[in-house]
Order: structure tokens, then C-alpha cells, then sequence
């Protein structure tokens, strides 16, 4: 089970990666370049080594909020806005945490998060159990709304003393993250996402409301008559999914901006769809899955500096990566794989993928 | 200044209409299409990309909807044929839009630093009418896409609830399985009405370049696909309802550029979250699914 979707994870990477290969060819740039350029730039040395961990940290909250939600079938695209909600709550509490021990005032600042990002979630989980209101759709609404209130907020009620950038006031140092071998930018964020995932994974796989969770994925009508509260949990997860990418909002002002600023996150809720599918939604996978992406992420500006090929060629891959796990995930590509094992050994298989399957 | 103000607010309109005229017919017959997006992103880079390099608007045009309809071909292809989940493709094709665009907008301009500008189709008056106090200018001194795209709105209701093509658009919206047992082509009415959104998607990008900023910037689209997923909604999936809509995001829009160009303290965000936070007030109210079609969002297996 954990090798074949490895392997599919694997599969599906090198796939994105040869037809990117071939996107920079048809651009007249050197794909060996490319990669060697992506690859130093993420593991060359200490600084780029940790910065990929650091930039991995925010994917594992909100790959956490996707995989969870998912799990249950809850199409959460808002992941984006969450974080943004609990960066700004965050951000807004953060100056006021002076005279706080440090333990506390970084507790304060991440419930600030979770309750930021909590709301965000919970909206659209009470609207979709409650008022039959897609998911989907009032969970991009929240991204924008959310973008527009972190806008608003360092322009005008945040903004820092002497008014003159669209920045917020710092938080206090109190509140500041703790952080290792420095001059690096680790921080106590990374342990938090895993010590989250662990948590997830346990929730999801250990307890009775994980199982409930799941069922509703696979049949919200089928839980529903089987007594399972989709409604409640519906909300419940929507929530807890919020919170999580809420943390890794106020993680981000804790540890790395200590303040907001207008543009808070480069995508990392749309990324995390990209990683928790890598992960098949699995919490512990995502910690992986997200250090893949943030290396990708780190390595993809050294490919801008020294390849003249824009960053933007990670988002062709991310894309990629998703459009191929889903194609592996289909009944088609099954019949597929049945019929080139079938080639290769002459043996029918069909029990035992059946089997496997199930 | 009240002229300029409606006029900026239709101007604003068209492009996010023309992109939820798509989405109502994908939508009535069953996908839900989040990779609108990046139809409409990719439709406005290579609009203006081949426009620039051909000198031709006309060809421009026609790319941005080749561009669009390309998009949804691929969408097609893994929500239709391969039945996966339409949320996750959707979302995936946004993101591959704003990598692919980005990628060759840097290729092609990044480096040389040449500007990438191209003339604005040019807005025609159309005779008397647009002498109009008022509504005249508002509505009657546009470029010709803007009075295409208004055309649309009633063509659309016609073809969708006054035409037999549009009964089965809607059956295979409704109940596939019912259309399918009649005889209906399921596969085919749902890739033709993607690479319709597609084609109406990448139009609206290229209106973007082509009509209305005359150049290309990062992720210009900045959200207006999602905006008509909106739209759609909130004009309860009737073609006037949507260009009501439409009308909406398009003044609220506008009024961000009027309000900073006052220099008033008016926070504008607030007025650009406001459209979002009523498609929000609306799904409290009225409930989401009441008016959508049934199997919206349920892939379809042919048995």
C-alpha cells in the first residue's frame, strides 16, 4: 500500500517533470540546466537546504486542512483565504503581546491563527450543512474576501506608526517564533506541522469520528441513513480544516514576516491540493509531499536567476502533478495497467487487483 | 463623471459576462467548471501575444478563444471521458494556466524588457443613440465586443430554454441517465458546451488585453473567472439575472478606480469585497442548490 503510492506519487513527479522537460526544450532553454539549477537551489547548500524546510511549512497546515477535508469529500478550495484569516488575526494581536512570557504570547498568536482561520472555515461549513450552499464556491468567496480584508487592514487599521507602507504594525518580540541555527530561518514551526500531521492521522485513522469522516467521503447519502451526523461534521471539519491553515498563517507572522503585509500568501492553499494529493491525503504522507513542493518552490528562483525560465514553471508542475494523479486514479488507467501486467505475465490478475481495490 | 462611472461599470461587466455566459452553459448541462480562470487567463495572454506578433486585433481575438476552448478541451478530457473529480481538475488547470502563461510571458518579454503593447479595439458610437444624456455614453460608446456580449444574453436564453438543443443541454444537466436512455450523447453535449465555455472564457480574456488594458501583466485575470462562477449564482442561473450581475462586480469595480482617483478615504476594499460578501449573503437566504441544475458537479458514467 505505501509502495504503490509511492510509486504513484514518483510516477506521477517524473511524468510532470519529463513533460516540463519538454515545455523548456520547446522554449529553447536547457532542461538539464533547469533541473540542476532547481535542485541546487533547493539542497545546494545550508541556507537553501533549511529555506526549503522553511518554505514547506505553511503546505503542511494547509495540506493538513485539504486532506482532512477532502477525506470527507468537502471540496474546501478556500484553504488560501484560512490562512490569510488567521495571518490577519494573528497580525492584529500581535503588537498588544509585550508584557507576555514568550510560551504565551506564541500560544495567544497561533489561537489567534486558528480562531482566524476557524472562522473562515466554519462559514462555509454551517452554510453548506445548514443552507445545502456548495462548498466550492462560498470557499473562493472567503479567498477573496479574505485578500480584500488584509488589504484593507495594512492600508488602514493596522497599518504601521508612520503610516508611509501598506504594512502592519510588527507584532512584539515576545510573540516572535522560536527559532534554530540561526543565521537560518528554521523555526518551531516545522515540529508544530508535524506534530499536526500526527495528530491528523491519528484523528483520521485512530478514532470513531475519522472513520465517520471517511464514510461520508465515500457516500454522504449512504452515512447520512447509517445515522453518521454529516451535518455536524460537515461543520466540525470544515472548522478544524480552517483552524489548521489559520496556524499556518500565524506561523508565517510569527516566525518569518512578523508583521502583514498586502500579499501573505503566494497560493500555498492551492498548492496544498497538489500536496495532499501527492500524499493520497494521508497526514503523515504530507509532511514528505510538502518538502517536495517547498523544495520545488525554493529551487524554482534559482532557476529564474540562473536560467532566465520564470518561477512560474512550479505552478505548470504542480498542475501537472494533480492532472496526472487524478488520470492514475481513474478506472481506465486501472484496465490499463491490468492489461500491460496482463502482457508482461500471462496470468489474469483481476482478483487480486480487485482485491487490492477494495 | 456619473457617465463615466456607468460606462466603466459595463466596460468592467462585459469580460466577466462573457465568462459567465460560458460557465451558465457548462453549468446547465452538469460540469461545474472551476478552470474558468485559467480559460480566461490563458485567453488573454495568447490574445495579446499573437496580436503583438501578427499585428492583427483579428487574430488575436480568434486566438484568445482558441486558447480558451484549448483550456477546456483538456478539462474536458479528464471530467468527461475519465470522470475524475471536477473541483480538483478545475482547480489544477488554474494553476496550470497561471504557470504557463507566466512562463511565456517571461520567455518572450521578460528578457528583452521590450514593451508589450498593442492598440485598443477602438469604441464605437452607435449614431443618435449614444447622444443620450447620460445613458447615451453608458451604453452606447462601447467597443463592439460589449454590444456582442449584451447580444448573448438573450441568445443564450433563447438557445437554452426556446430550442431543442438546449432542452437536451439541459436533460444531460438534469438527469444524464434519463437524457443517455433517450438517446442523448451525454460525452457530446458536455464537451460541446466546455469548448463553448472555453471559447467565451477566452474571449474574455482577450477583451482584457485587447480591450481594455491593451497589455499583459501576471494573473491579469485576477480573479474574474471566479467572479462569474458568482455571477452565475447569483443570477440564478438566468441569462438577464447574470447580466444583472455582472453589472454589479463591474460598478463595484469601477468604483475602487473612482474612489482612488478622488483620493478619498473610502476604503475600497471593502467595495471589492462587497460582491463577494453578497454571493455570500445570498447563499444564506435563498440556500445554494435550489436553483442549479441537478447533476451539477456529478461526474457521468456512462453505463
Amino acid at each position: 500500500m505505501i509502495v504503490s503510492s509511492l510509486a504513484r506519487a514518483l510516477g506521477a513527479v517524473v511524468l510532470a517533470a519529463a513533460i516540463v522537460a519538454l515545455v523548456l526544450l520547446a522554449l529553447g532553454a536547457s532542461p538539464i540546466g533547469a533541473f540542476v539549477a532547481l535542485a541546487e537551489g533547493a539542497f545546494g547548500n545550508w541556507y537553501a537546504l533549511t529555506d526549503t524546510v522553511v518554505k514547506a511549512t505553511p503546505l503542511v497546515f494547509t495540506g493538513l486542512a485539504i486532506s482532512v477535508s477532502f477525506s470527507g469529500a468537502l471540496w474546501n478550495i478556500g484553504a488560501d483565504g484560512q490562512l490569510v484569516a488567521g495571518a490577519i488575526a494573528a497580525g492584529a494581536i500581535g503588537p498588544w503581546l509585550g508584557g507576555w512570557p514568550r510560551p504565551a504570547a506564541i500560544a495567544i498568536l497561533l489561537a489567534a491563527g486558528a480562531a482566524g482561520g476557524a472562522l473562515w472555515g466554519g462559514i462555509c461549513g454551517w452554510l453548506r450543512a445548514r443552507r445545502d450552499t456548495n462548498e466550492v464556491i462560498s470557499t473562493i468567496m472567503m479567498n477573496f474576501v479574505a485578500a480584500q480584508l488584509l488589504s484593507w487592514s495594512v492600508h488602514g487599521p493596522l497599518i504601521e506608526a508612520s503610516r508611509a507602507y501598506p504594512a502592519s504594525t510588527p507584532i512584539a518580540e515576545s510573540a516572535h517564533m522560536y527559532m534554530f541555527f540561526s543565521p537560518s530561518r528554521l523555526n518551531l514551526g516545522i515540529v508544530l506541522a508535524i506534530a499536526l500531521a500526527v495528530g491528523c492521522y491519528l484523528f483520521l485513522f485512530k478514532t470513531a469520528a475519522g472513520f465517520e469522516l471517511r464514510a461520508m467521503g465515500r457516500n454522504r447519502r449512504a452515512a447520512t441513513f447509517f445515522g453518521i451526523p454529516t451535518a455536524r461534521l460537515t461543520i466540525l471539519i470544515l472548522t478544524v480544516s480552517g483552524a489548521m491553515a489559520g496556524i499556518g498563517g500565524a506561523v508565517q507572522v510569527s516566525a518569518i514576516t512578523h508583521r502583514l503585509y498586502e500579499k501573505m500568501s503566494p497560493g500555498w492553499g492551492f498548492e496544498a491540493i497538489a500536496v495532499a494529493l501527492v500524499a493520497r491525503l494521508n497526514p503523515i504522507g504530507i509532511i514528505f509531499s510538502s518538502l517536495l513542493f517547498g523544495a520545488l518552490d525554493n529551487g524554482s528562483q534559482a532557476v529564474q536567476r540562473g536560467q532566465g525560465v520564470s518561477a512560474e514553471l512550479v505552478q505548470v508542475i504542480q498542475a501537472l502533478v494533480i492532472i496526472i494523479l487524478l488520470a492514475f486514479d481513474t478506472p481506465m488507467f486501472d484496465r490499463l495497467r491490468n492489461s500491460l501486467s496482463a502482457a508482461a505475465r500471462p496470468v489474469s490478475r483481476t482478483t487480486t487487483t480487485e482485491l487490492s481495490d477494495a | 463623471m456619473l457617465e463615466a462611472f456607468l460606462s466603466s461599470s459595463i466596460g468592467m461587466a462585459t469580460p466577466v459576462l462573457l465568462a459567465a455566459i460560458g460557465e451558465l452553459l457548462v453549468e446547465e448541462s452538469g460540469i461545474i467548471n472551476i478552470g474558468i480562470e485559467g480559460a480566461m487567463l490563458s485567453g488573454a495572454f495568447f490574445a495579446l501575444a499573437v496580436a503583438y506578433f501578427s499585428g492583427s486585433t483579428a487574430l488575436g481575438l480568434g486566438a484568445g478563444m482558441a486558447a480558451g476552448a484549448a483550456i477546456n478541451a483538456l478539462l474536458a478530457v479528464l471530467v468527461i471521458n475519465l470522470a475524475v473529480n471536477q473541483v480538483v481538475a478545475g482547480t489544477a488547470l488554474d494553476i496550470f494556466a497561471v504557470g504557463i502563461t507566466g512562463v511565456f510571458y517571461h520567455k518572450f518579454f521578460g528578457i528583452t524588457g521590450k514593451a508589450f503593447i498593442v492598440p485598443l479595439i477602438p469604441k464605437l458610437r452607435l449614431g443618435p443613440l449614444a447622444d443620450i444624456p447620460l445613458i447615451g455614453p453608458a451604453l452606447f460608446h462601447h467597443n463592439f465586443l460589449v454590444y456582442v456580449t449584451i447580444a448573448l444574453v438573450p441568445a443564450t436564453g433563447f438557445l437554452l430554454w426556446r430550442t431543442r438543443y438546449g432542452l437536451s443541454l439541459r436533460a444531460a444537466g438534469e438527469r444524464p441517465e434519463a437524457a443517455d436512455a433517450l438517446g442523448l450523447d451525454v460525452y457530446r453535449l458536455r464537451w460541446q458546451a466546455l469548448l463553448a465555455s472555453g471559447v467565451l472564457a477566452g474571449l474574455g480574456g482577450a477583451y482584457l488585453t485587447l480591450a481594455y488594458a491593451g497589455t499583459f501583466v501576471e494573473n491579469i485575470s485576477a480573479g474574474r473567472g471566479y467572479v462569474a462562477l458568482a455571477v452565475v449564482i447569483l443570477g440564478r442561473w438566468k441569462p438577464w439575472g447574470l447580466a444583472a450581475a455582472s453589472v454589479l462586480f463591474g460598478a463595484a469595480m469601477a468604483l475602487q478606480f473612482g474612489l482612488q482617483a478622488l483620493g478619498t478615504t473610502i476604503p475600497y476594499q471593502l467595495f471589492l469585497a462587497l460582491p463577494y460578501a453578497l454571493t455570500l449573503a445570498v447563499l444564506a437566504i435563498v440556500g445554494g442548490q435550489a436553483a442549479s441544475p441537478s447533476a451539477l458537479g456529478e461526474p457521468y458514467r456512462r453505463p
